[in-house]
This record gives C-alpha cells, structure tokens and sequence, in this order.
C-alpha cells in the first residue's frame, strides 16, 4: 500500500472529528480491553507466561540462523519448498513467479499482515489475478479499497451501515441491514471463491522447526477454507516467527488469543505441515513458504531487537490512547498504534515517518499489556533520539531544546527563569484566574484555557512550607 | 549469494558470530524453554465440557460408539438437515440410517453434515484436537454447516502438552493438516458484533461416549 505516514497530523485531525470512527472505537475500548482485563485476571500463570514468552523469543533471536534452517530442513522433509525474500521486492517476485508457473486465476487470502507489507494483492491483480480477502474484515476493506486500521480487526472503523452499503453494490441485490445477514452473505459469496481458487496464501503465526509446520489462528475458519481448498498454498511469514518446538507454539497460544481479543481461544489453531500426501483425500497439491527478511536482519543488529519479539496480537494499540483518538489510518501504513511506529520507521526510513515516534504520551500502558514484554517506550524514545542526531527533527525544535537543555543544566538559571514566568503568567491571568492564549503555546491554548499559576514555583512554596515546620 | 544465504549471513552478523559448530548445534536441538502449564483440579471430563459451551459448542453424551448414528440423526432432525453425511473413514462401519447418503470423501461446496473422529480432547480449554489423514478429510471440519465429532471421555488429555505428544506418537507422524477446534466458526468484524458461523460450520456438536 501507499506509504502515506508523512500525513500522520492532517489525517489525525480527520480522524478526531469522524463521527462514526470515534463511535467504533468507544466499542473497541469497552470490547477488547475489558475482555484482555477479565482473561488475564482468570489466569494466575498469565505474568509468568509473559515472562517465559519473552525469554523465548529471545533465545529464539539469539540462535535464528539455527531454527530457521532447522525448519527449512523439516519444511523440505515433509514435501513443501522453502522461499528466501531479502526484500518486498523479492517476495512479491517469488510469489508470482509461483502463481504464473501454475497459471493462478483466483487468488483466495487468509489474514497476513506480511502480505500487506510487501504489498502483495497490488502486484497479483496487476498482472491479471482475482484476488479475494477471505477474512471478513479484510473482504469488508477490499471491497472499499481501503488498508486494515487494526492489525486483527481491520475493519474495526467501519459501521455496520458502512458494510451494508459496500455489500449492496459488490453483490447487488436486496439490501442486508442486520450483523447476521450481512455475515451470511459474506459466506456464500466467498464460499463459491474457496473452491474455485487456484493459490489460496496465508501467513504465518508461527514456523515450527521441529515439525516444518505453519500456524495459523482464526476465528472463522476462512484461512483454512483458503489453504485446504486451493491447488497450492502459499505462507508468507516474517523470519522472526520460526519457533523450535510444538511446546513453544503453546506457551504463545497461551498468550495470543487473551492478549488479542480477549478470548480463552481463537476458533481454530491450524498447523499445516508440507502438502497433500499420496492417500489424502483433500489439501494442496503444492505447500510454499517465503520467509521475509525486509528489515528483520537489520533490527537484530541494533538497539531494536526487542521489537521482534513481537507476536501480532495488537493489544499495545487496543490500550494506546493515541490510536484510540485516531485510529489506525493515521498512521499511514500497514502496522498502526505503537507497535506500528515502531516498525514503520525502522522498515520504510526514519524520515518517512517523522511523527509516528513523536505520537506518543510515553504512557507506558502498551509496554504493560505486550505479552512478550516489548518496551515499546523505550523504542519510540530511541527513535526520537535518532531522529533528533540525524536532524530529522525540525530546527526550531532541536534549537529550542538546546535551549532547554542549556538551562536545564544550570539549576540557577532554569529556577530563575521560572520564577520569573510563574509571575508573568500569575500576572497576566490575575483577573479571571486563567489564560486564553500563550505565547509559544497556541497549539495547546486552542482548545482549552491555561489555568493561572499561583505566582510562586513549586520550590518555592515547597520550601517556605518547610521552613515552616 | 542467494538470498538465503544474505539474510543467514545479516542474521550471524547481527548476533556478532560465525555459524554455529555441531556441539552447538547439538546442544541447542537439546535445549528445552520453560513452559508453565495452567494449573487447574478439575476433572477433566467436566472441564473440557464446561470450556466447550462456554464458546456455544454443544454436546450430549452416549454409552457406546454403536449409539452415535442415533444421536447424529437426532441431531439432524433438530435442525431439520438433509439425509445426507460426510463421514469419517473411521466411522465407515457404524450403521447409519438407511434413509441416508453416507460418503467418505472429502466435503462438497454443498455439504450440510460432517461425522468425524479426533485424535483427542484438550480439557485445559475444552477444545479438540483433529489429525487430518485420509480417514478425516480436512474438509469436513470447515466446508459443512453442522460437524459432529466423536470424542471418547477417556480421550480427553490435560494439557496442550499431551496433546502434542500423542502426535508425536503416531506411526505415520506429523498429519498433513492438524486441527484445534475450539466451537463454532464466529466473527466479530462488523461492530465487533459475534456473530455464529462466518465461514466453518455455524454448529459444533461433541458426542461424548462414556462407556
């Protein structure tokens, strides 16, 4: 998709004054966070299991080269062909190059986050495929040309008057009002799709070394549909997402569905290992696994290693009070919230994403709910940091912080200098006890009053108080 | 260089070393992470079924494996199916109604009722495991409105753990496709509305034998 991040505050403003999108996220805040609370509370091991999932991942990380040729060796052994892409580039060439070698018509999609980062549906339809989402969120966005806004929820933007006016025109006939009606239809529509499609591709949770198995978790059973139904299947799936054993598929389904959804379980749990054998009665003919480096190579060198550990479950942006105001088109490219401007600087450049690291209170309650412990604070400070020694940060404010820093430095300056605001301001506002504007500071003023400070710094009363003990 | 070998190469530069040498390698192939398993007394039986309905699976208990066509057409007229199932191979010598079509081949687009086996029941989240093979065609686990599958109560392990070294157990080894079901298929993605039977079956009903 388009990389459109540099419109990160104007989209923002949209967002904040779109009536039905503020509407869909009160509904994500009182659905996925209330559940995550309630799952991870019925479950006493849950912070214990974050804690192992974590040092998983990172011994996982620290032998990659082992596990993933482990799994290659296992993938081959079962019959399937494993795919290296360094890039987007690459992982769009091999999978077309699969789909033209078996002269694909139909393309069906189960849920891949990856699929989007290499822009994938783009270069199938141009050369002539029909290619159909067979998530119903991402079937509802297909048909309104639009990316995903959440990572599992893509749709979550839309209102169910939305859905029903992009149904009546993709299929035509009477207008479907209800949930029921609108997902039955999204049913036979692309049931007919399943079976008549030549690659279905999905991504993958997680890459078992041990089996040579693929992992995928749904709730609707479409990824499945897509990849027993069609002539070959395709996985595409990040290099980070291998995994030694069956064992350490659990310890993250353990964690995956109460992080994501707030759910015990997902639907389906389906691990898919190599294709059709000689006495089977369904299943592809052809099993492919691209592994996609695009950028992972790069973040295990670095000060962002952590950011692998990441599992897709989407539970820093269901808690972030920033894309809980903007939603997930503001960020402009495929990984929304903070685990998105995390990642959307470090794959597609740190200047074409100058405000997604900036787009953040430094809360701290993504860090709390990640199931594997990612600091993603620290992350987006780091990127600031970087941002600010590359001079991507704009001059005024790296001036102005220097200027900061110069008195910040000097303890008699900087209390100086507040003292004498604290009675500029004090002074200016005495008469209605606040302030309507201030200079510098017309951002913040536009939309709310400064209360008046009371004219004395706080280490000032603090020690007059003490003094007066 | 292939690309195989620049990502294999930026992943060793990255972890500042060479490729690992065979002990290490050893070692590794050796190396078990910790893994906490949910702790719970609950009979198993009990919880699995708990766990199950709790996400709208159903189920109704029998003695014998002979007494699962009686409760499959019970379930059939309920909901007013057609005569006609996709049975697991396993399930072929059973005596099905003679009113009925009964196939073993893999589901059709039009397929409304699915019989099948499973390797076990998972008590920890009441869920069950299916191991696809010619006998348990994927299909019906997904493409039918209505899956029924056969579960003895004796076949209900704890944990994912055992449930994983069953599979490891088997002479042909890892299936082909490897299903943990968990319910009915269900969606959320229209106003985070659930909503029964997105695209697998809108029922999943367990026939839990007992004897």
């Amino acid at each position: 998709m388009e990389m459109r991040s540099t419109e990160f505050k104007t989209r923002s403003v949209f967002a904040i004054h779109d009536g039905g999108l503020q509407t869909a996220m009160g509904m994500l805040r009182d659905g996925f966070v209330a559940k995550r609370t309630l799952q991870a509370a019925e479950l006493p091991e849950f912070e214990q299991l974050r804690e192992e999932a974590k040092n998983l991942k990172n011994h996982i990380l620290d032998h990659l080269d082992h596990y993933l040729e482990r799994y290659e060796a296992s993938v081959t052994a079962a019959g399937g062909h494993v795919h290296w892409a360094r890039d987007a580039a690459e992982a769009r060439e091999i999978i077309l190059g699969i789909c033209r070698r078996v002269n694909a018509k139909v393309v069906t999609k189960g849920k891949s986050m990856v699929s989007e980062e290499i822009d994938l549906n783009e270069a199938l339809i141009e050369h002539g495929m029909e290619v159909v989402e067979t998530d119903l969120g991402e079937y509802i966005i297909q048909l309104a040309d639009e990316p995903p806004s959440h990572i599992i929820a893509p749709a979550v933007h839309k209102t169910k008057d939305q859905v029903s006016d992009l149904f009546e025109e993709a299929h035509g006939g009477p207008r479907k009002t209800t949930v029921p009606d609108l997902v039955n239809e999204a049913r036979q529509v692309l049931r007919d799709k399943y079976f008549r499609a030549d690659v279905g591709i999905t991504g993958g949770n997680y890459l078992v070394a041990e089996t040579g198995s693929s992992v995928i978790v749904t709730n609707e059973g479409n990824g499945d549909l897509t990849q027993t139904l069609a002539r070959v299947h395709i996985v595409t799936s990040g290099i980070e997402r291998v995994v030694p054993r069956l064992e350490d598929v659990t310890l993250f389904l353990r964690l995956l569905a109460r992080s994501a959804t707030g759910q015990e379980t997902e639907t389906y749990t389906t691990l898919s290992t190599g294709p059709r054998r000689a006495d089977d009665l369904d299943g592809p003919e052809e099993y492919h696994v691209v592994l996609v480096d695009n950028g992972r190579s790069k973040m295990l060198a670095g000060r962002f290693r952590d950011m692998l550990r990441c599992i897709r479950c989407g539970a820093c942006m269901n808690h972030c009070p920033v894309y809980g105001s903007i939603g997930g088109h503001a960020y402009g490219w495929v990984y929304p919230g903070p685990m998105g401007s995390v990642l959307t600087p470090l794959i597609k450049g740190l200047d074409n994403a100058y405000d997604l690291p900036n787009a953040c209170t430094l809360n701290g309650r993504c860090a709390s709910v990640c199931p594997v412990k990612i600091p993603l604070p620290d992350l987006l400070r780091e990127l600031r940091h970087m941002q600010h020694q590359q001079k991507i940060t704009p001059a005024m404010q790296r001036h102005a912080l220097s200027v900061w820093r110069f008195a910040a430095t000097r303890p008699g300056l900087y209390h100086f200098g507040e003292k004498l605001a604290a009675r500029m301001l004090s002074f200016a506002g005495r008469k209605k006890g606040r302030l309507r504007t201030v200079p510098m500071a017309s951002a913040w003023t536009h939309s709310r009053d400064l209360p008046a400070p009371a004219g004395k710094t706080f280490l000032e009363q603090w020690q007059a108080r003490r003094g007066g003990r | 260089m292939t690309a195989k070998e620049t990502i294999l190469d930026a992943v060793r530069t990255a972890l500042k070393r060479g490729p690992l040498d065979p002990a290490g390698m050893q070692a590794l192939d050796a190396h078990r992470s910790a893994h906490t398993r949910p702790a719970f007394d609950e009979d198993l039986v009990e919880r699995f079924v708990r766990k199950f309905e709790s996400r709208a699976g159903t189920v109704s208990r029998v003695a014998r494996l002979e007494d699962v066509p009686a409760e499959v057409e019970a379930h059939r007229a309920r909901f007013d199916l057609p005569r006609r199932a996709a049975v697991g191979g396993a399930l072929r010598t059973l005596t099905w109604p003679q009113d009925w079509t009964v196939h073993h081949a893999a589901a059709g687009i039009d397929e409304a009722l699915s019989v099948t086996t499973c390797l076990c029941g998972i008590a920890e989240i009441g869920s069950l495991l299916l191991a696809g093979g010619p006998d348990n065609p994927t299909t019906h686990n997904f493409v039918p409105d209505d899956h029924v599958i056969v579960l003895p109560a004796d076949r209900i392990v704890r944990h994912f753990e055992d449930a994983w070294a069953l599979l490891r157990e088997r002479e042909s080894g890892m299936p082909r496709a490897t299903n943990i079901v968990s319910g009915p298929s269900r969606t959320a993605d229209v106003e985070q509305t659930v909503q029964l039977g997105a695209h697998g079956p809108r029922r999943v009903h367990v026939i839990l034998i007992t004897a």
